[in-house]
């Protein structure tokens, strides 16, 4: 896992967003990841592939990721180009399978945070440091750091590569 | 320690564990299903080609598999991840592997306590959110993504952070309206979505001490709803009963101590709740059912593994017995056992004379896989436990949560009904 990532921001301002939105119903019989990338956000934004470079970033309220367990829902916004997504809170279950399958970081920040940061925003996110910077405003965020062992299965690039003690 | 500290303690091999610890526990059950099964194996393989030797699994007796998503097979893709998960369980020895249509099968989270394949003390994870359900037999249960559970098949333990535990007590006497589900919407509307996030839900009191062990699964089941990583209730005689009809196998329950530490307590009165019904499109947004009276239906679904167990079938043939249903009705039972002891008990009976189609045990419309998904503009009102935009088919769809018996009384109407609204 690289210690800096950058990339623009992909905005939805909305709590709860959940993971029937993320990946609809019908397409959890898919399990090719490109083709799960063309249906990511659907329920939300059926544009969105469209709009994603690699290596963007989504902002969204709390929550996210409620719902079914899909592992499907990480998987398509990791395939679709999002490697991170910084929100006040996650759903528990998307955020272990974002973590352990070392598909994109589910990364903590404040909900005063969500509302400084603009779609279109440019992001640089130090992990050694914890500090997000916003280019585009020239402003500076904290971030919350993740525990140990999350950190050190982040290292890991995912849970396959990690040994527990 | 609470039962669940305790319970993942034991796990661990840890004298005393406290919330927020992060630790590697031991798992004794683990389940994969239709959807996650196919995950796994797509797992399995990009670390095969990543040089994982992955020619065995950690226990295959400790592992069992259902087909409850996309049966009977929804299409060509639906067909061959059957196929698929068949030659996955071939491979690895799973015998426990439930096949639609060679006898018992069904939704993966009724298995579970119907064929009693997961006991009291026990850490099961299941690759399905709902897996929480079977917290209410006295089992630390918790739903795991596709990595997690392949995670667990090679080495037989996975992580959790322990939460912290949320304890509801429901007290006094509970009316004949009024069942589990009525209970669990009122608590999530109190809560929210996420009031419950990473923290484990704990039911206790005179109504869940009397309530029998079908309904006390409605209560687990939903609280994956609140966000909630475990939903528990403490093993009893209910317990043991329900599985002496099912098992001979022995087990080690787990109780909390008495001086255990509960980060927030919350008490219900029951006589005080009304029949609940979850608007679209959260399941914390509950009014009580005669205040949305009136609300017009195109359908109604009695099916899932929240609310198709055989007592929710009972509840539903109550209100529907020598009467005629006015919308669309569906009834799914969860399980192939609970079909047949419904044809029994001449449940089946009623339904169909009352109009209504019964099909076969399957997650089907509940997850707006197939067999009765809604179209566009469409409302129904179900058994189930979800209704984001999109959950049973169209993104413009609408899907009321209820009670079996709010589900019925509303399915005889042709609107939203309350119970006590429909004359015998």
């Amino acid at each position: 896992m690289k210690r800096t990532l950058r990339g623009k921001v992909h905005k939805y301002d909305k709590d709860n967003i959940d993971t029937d939105v993320i990946l609809p119903g019908p397409y959890l019989k898919i399990h090719d990841h490109k083709e799960l990338a063309k249906h990511a956000m659907e329920g939300i934004d059926p544009k969105f592939p469209e709009k994603v470079s690699e290596g963007d970033f989504l902002v969204t309220g709390n929550n996210f990721g409620c719902g079914s367990s899909r592992e499907h829902a990480p998987i398509a916004l990791s395939q679709a180009g999002i490697k991170a997504i910084l929100s006040p809170s996650f759903a528990r279950i998307f955020y272990r399978n974002s973590v352990d399958g070392g598909y994109l970081l589910p990364i903590e920040i404040d909900g005063s945070t969500v509302k400084k940061i603009s779609d279109k925003d440019e992001l640089e996110i130090n992990l050694a440091q914890n500090r997000i910077t916003n280019i585009t405003k020239n402003e500076q965020y904290p971030m919350k750091p993740f525990p140990e062992l999350i950190a050190r299965i982040v290292e890991s690039g995912g849970l396959m590569n990690y040994k527990p003690a | 320690m609470t039962i669940t500290e305790k319970i993942l303690a034991r796990a661990a091999g840890k004298q005393k564990l406290s919330p927020d610890d992060v630790v590697f526990a031991k798992v004794d059950k683990v389940m994969m299903h239709d959807v996650s099964g196919p995950g796994v194996i797509k797992v399995f393989s990009e670390w095969e080609k990543k040089g994982v030797k992955l020619d065995h699994i950690w226990n295959p007796d400790s592992v069992w598999v259902t087909e409850d998503h996309f049966v009977p097979a929804a299409d060509r893709v639906s067909a061959e991840n059957v196929i698929a998960l068949s030659n996955f369980t071939k491979k690895y020895g799973i015998n426990k592997h439930f096949k639609y249509g060679l006898g018992q099968y069904g939704i993966c989270h009724t298995l579970s306590h119907e064929e009693a394949l997961v006991l009291p003390g026990e850490v099961y994870v299941g690759g399905d959110s709902h897996t929480n359900t079977t917290g209410a037999m006295g089992t630390f249960a918790a739903g795991l993504g596709h990595t997690d559970v392949a995670y667990v098949l090679m080495n037989g333990q996975i992580w959790f952070r322990v939460p912290e535990t949320l304890l509801f007590k429901i007290e006094g006497n509970k009316p004949a309206h009024i069942m589990a589900k009525d209970i669990i919407l009122q608590i999530i509307g109190d809560i929210g979505t996420d009031g419950a996030n990473y923290k484990a839900m704990q039911f206790v009191g005179s109504v869940v001490k009397n309530l029998i062990m079908e309904e006390r699964l409605t209560l687990t089941n939903m609280t994956t709803e609140a966000g909630a990583k475990n939903g528990i209730i403490e093993p009893d005689e209910t317990t043991n009963a329900y599985l002496r009809e099912r098992t001979d196998a022995k087990y080690s329950p787990m109780n909390g101590d008495a001086d255990a530490h509960y980060s927030e307590v919350f008490t219900y009165e029951i006589e005080k709740l009304e029949p609940t019904v979850a608007k679209p499109f959260s399941p914390s947004n509950i009014s009580a059912a005669r205040e949305l009276q009136g609300t017009e239906l195109d359908k109604a679904y009695i099916g899932s593994c929240t609310g198709a167990k055989l007592e929710d079938l009972r509840e539903a043939a109550k209100i529907l017995k020598g009467k005629k249903v006015k919308i669309r009705t569906e009834v799914l039972p969860a399980a192939q056992s609970i079909y047949m002891k419904a044809l029994n008990e001449g449940l089946i009976n009623i339904f169909m004379e009352a109009g209504a189609v019964v099909g076969p045990p399957t997650c089907g419309a509940c997850c707006g896989a197939h067999m009765g998904v809604l179209g566009k503009d469409e409302v129904c009102i179900s058994t189930t436990n979800r209704n984001f935009p999109g959950r049973m088919g169209h993104v413009e769809s609408k899907t009321y949560l209820a009670s079996p018996l709010v589900v019925a009384a509303s399915a005889v109407k042709g609107k939203i009904t309350d119970p006590r609204d429909v004359k015998n």
